[in-house]
């Protein structure tokens, strides 16, 4: 498929699914259930808004949302007080398949969302939006209800407020995106360098999708999706929706190069599986950083591992409750 | 005919009603806050209100040329108007950080009480009416006033009044606070700048020429010597002082912004002269050029205590357990006594910290605050309102 071609065919600004009465209607008629998760850590400045605009603008004015759920690693803060209090499901991830060893990471409270969220599409959205808008969402699901061929949206942010015509700019990727990810693809995966922005923390899927990846822990889940579903589905399976700009909180430098780390350890893992490189030694876990203090420059080691959760549907808990759903379906 | 203690009976209901809805208007008062609408740059506001309208199928929704938005809640006869009209400028600028971050148990951010939240009000009404299947044989007129604040001079709501083919028999003006707050009258007010200049030329070099900022002062304390009646009430506020610039240069520039209020017209002309005397006086002084201008100008009036509209209001409060606080207005009210047309101002919410970055607007009061306006429409609409013939 050429980059250009599938762009043009592929890409979408969400203002092509803000008519919400059509885009629920079309929902409607093919009996699709949408659930949004939101996962969350310490998010106490901006859970509410993102609860109370998805809720009155997507579930109350308009039924597109029909679950709007929190998973929490453990926050500190009143992140599940105040998203309770204003009518979002929250549950711990450690309290979803307990039976499991708990691990740390937004991956895994994605990777449970697909256990205990019961929609047919899922929407991932970030709990650090500060210019929260209802086209999040809708954005993200409209290619999935207007297309049944695509399986995964991703989100990316690119409307200027003022550019002279016929000038070209970057799409401003982010600075992983434009270092890392993009040069890495453009070695291995050459197609994929297409989604604009790999790493966005907004998208939405089909569960026959996620159910059927394994889910990094960490910072390299959404690379791994990407790289899973292009092997599986191909490039025809995706799209991409802008949704004009997101206001978020910056990252340091250093933290950049945490995530940077995973994110390749991830890359490694998974060209190595695929036969695409050899390594004759085991990768190493510890990330070196260096701070300078006065006239000393101190180490700090970090230590990164990306552990992997199993794609769900290999799950027993998960078979067993689809064939209790199918059982209670037939008799129903 | 349903008589008020029918329509206070009910109050509980309509309240318990609207705090179900309460996602649906703090994601207004959200949307509203972050959109930047600086007095004459309200237009991204009014578009923002009138597709609400669109979306709910009001009639006649629209912009004018002032940027006001409308929509229409047509009415079962539609023999009467009833204007709804929150004020859609606020006095932050675009360029602030207008970020909202919503809280336990309020909302945190510039400009919410001054009025999004009010502007929030007329933006979920529709729904909020559909939703407690209420109607009325009135149509309710639901407004955004633009350029309403400071030297917007209330221009909007004035050009809708003078030329809408709608006669408007009685209106209802809403802030975002306080909850409480009923405003019957409008008192006489002049708002003002007061500019001093010195000619560049002038000569530095000698000693006993002053920094205009100095002869701002001499006017300043003068205003405050000048003697003010208690009766009428009167005072004269200091609203900002600007003057130039940095340490190595003496400023031949600085302004003064006042506003006069009187319950008195004619006391408000007399201070005004009072104020033009002295500038005139010290800068003649000086060796300054001064320049007064005037911003808006409200006249004084408004109904009656007794005025049954006024009572509606105050039995309906007194019903939500709300302790009815008459204070004077010059907002949009104003306009509505200067034609005749009876006109309330109402609060819906309480706040701390009001146009600071940390203004919080309580959540629980607005399900009483909207509870408040349903009920006075629905007065009005009964002609429960109307002064005897």
């Amino acid at each position: 498929m050429k980059l250009n071609s599938w762009i043009a065919a592929h890409t979408f600004h969400h203002t092509q699914f803000a008519d919400l009465p059509a885009l629920v209607e079309a929902k409607r008629k093919q009996r699709l259930r949408i659930s949004v998760c939101i996962p969350t850590l310490n998010e106490e400045q901006t859970i509410g808004k993102v609860i109370v605009i998805l809720r009155a603008e997507l579930m109350k004015r308009y039924p597109l949302i029909d679950e709007l759920v929190v998973i929490d690693s453990g926050s500190q803060d009143k992140t599940l007080e105040i998203a309770r209090a204003f009518g979002a499901n929250t549950y711990l991830a450690d309290d979803i398949l307990p039976t499991l060893e708990p691990r740390r990471g937004k991956g895994e409270n994605l990777w449970k969302a697909i256990y205990q969220l019961t929609g047919d599409i899922i929407v991932y959205i970030d709990a650090d939006i500060k210019n929260i808008h209802p086209r999040f969402v809708y954005g993200l699901v409209g290619p999935l209800i207007s297309d049944s061929n695509i399986k995964y949206v991703k989100a990316f942010y690119d409307r200027p407020l003022a550019v002279s015509q016929g000038v070209t700019r970057p799409t401003g990727g982010g600075r992983v995106t434009e270092i890392l990810i993009r040069p890495l693809f453009s070695l291995f995966y050459p197609e994929l360098t297409a989604i604009i922005q790999p790493l966005s923390g907004e998208y939405a899927a089909r569960r026959e999708v996620l159910e059927a990846l394994p889910f990094p822990i960490g910072y390299g889940v959404e690379t791994s999706h990407l790289i899973d579903i292009y092997t599986r589905w191909s490039m025809s399976s995706f799209a991409q929706t802008d949704l004009d700009q997101r206001v978020h909180r910056n990252q340091s430098t250093l933290s950049l190069g945490r995530m940077s780390f995973g994110i390749l350890r991830t890359f490694l893992r998974r060209a190595k599986n695929l036969g695409l490189c050899t390594f004759h030694k085991e990768l190493e876990h510890v990330l070196r950083q260096f701070q300078s203090i006065n006239d000393t420059y101190q180490l700090q080691e970090h230590t990164i591992i990306e552990e992997e959760r199993p794609a769900m549907n290999e799950l027993t808990e998960y078979q067993q409750r689809a064939r209790q759903e199918d059982q209670e379906g037939q008799e129903g | 005919m349903v008589d008020l203690g029918a329509i206070l009976k009910t109050l509980p209901t309509i309240g318990s009603q609207v705090e179900t809805l309460r996602e649906i208007i703090l994601s207004n008062v959200v949307m509203i806050a972050e959109i930047g609408a600086a007095t004459f740059q309200e237009r991204q506001r009014a578009a923002f209100l009138t597709e609400r309208f669109t979306e709910l199928q009001l009639a006649n929704c629209s912009t004018d040329e002032c940027h006001n938005a409308f929509g229409i809640l047509q009415g079962s006869e539609g023999a009467r108007n009833i204007l709804v009209v929150a004020h859609l400028d606020t006095i932050f600028s675009g360029e602030r950080d207008l970020t909202v971050t919503v809280r336990r148990g309020a909302v945190q951010g510039l400009g919410l009480a001054d009025n999004s939240l009010g502007v929030a009000i007329i933006a979920s009404l529709p729904l909020i009416l559909e939703r407690l299947q209420l109607s009325f044989r009135s149509n309710i007129i639901l407004m955004g006033s633009a350029r309403s604040l400071g030297s917007g001079n209330i221009e909007g709501i004035r050009f809708f009044l003078d030329n809408s083919s709608f006669k408007v028999h009685q209106a209802l003006c809403v802030e975002g606070v306080e909850l409480g707050r009923l405003s019957v009258g409008s008192i006489g007010m002049l708002r003002a700048t007061l500019t001093l200049t010195k000619p560049e030329i002038l000569d530095w070099s000698r000693f006993d020429v002053t920094s205009v900022i100095v002869d701002m002062n001499n006017i300043i304390n003068r205003i405050q010597e000048m003697p003010l009646p208690r009766r009428p009430r009167t005072t004269v506020v200091l609203n900002a002082i600007h003057a130039e610039a940095s340490f190595s240069n003496v400023p031949i520039s600085a302004q003064l912004l006042y506003e006069i209020r009187s319950e008195s017209d004619a006391m408000v002309e007399q201070v005004a002269t009072d104020i033009r005397y002295i500038s005139d006086e010290v800068a003649s002084r000086s060796e300054a050029r001064v320049n007064l201008q005037t911003i808006a100008r409200r006249r004084p009036g408004g109904m009656s205590f007794s005025h049954p509209m006024v009572g509606a209001a105050r039995a309906i409060l007194s019903a939500l357990e709300e302790e009815p606080h008459i204070q004077p207005s010059t907002s949009e009210l104003s306009a509505c006594i200067d034609r005749a047309i009876p006109a309330l101002t109402i609060g819906i919410s309480h706040c701390n910290n009001l146009n600071t970055a940390d203004e919080q607007l309580e959540i629980k009061p607005i399900a009483k605050g909207v509870a408040q306006l349903i009920a006075l429409l629905q007065a009005i609409d009964q002609r429960l309102c109307d002064e005897a013939e």
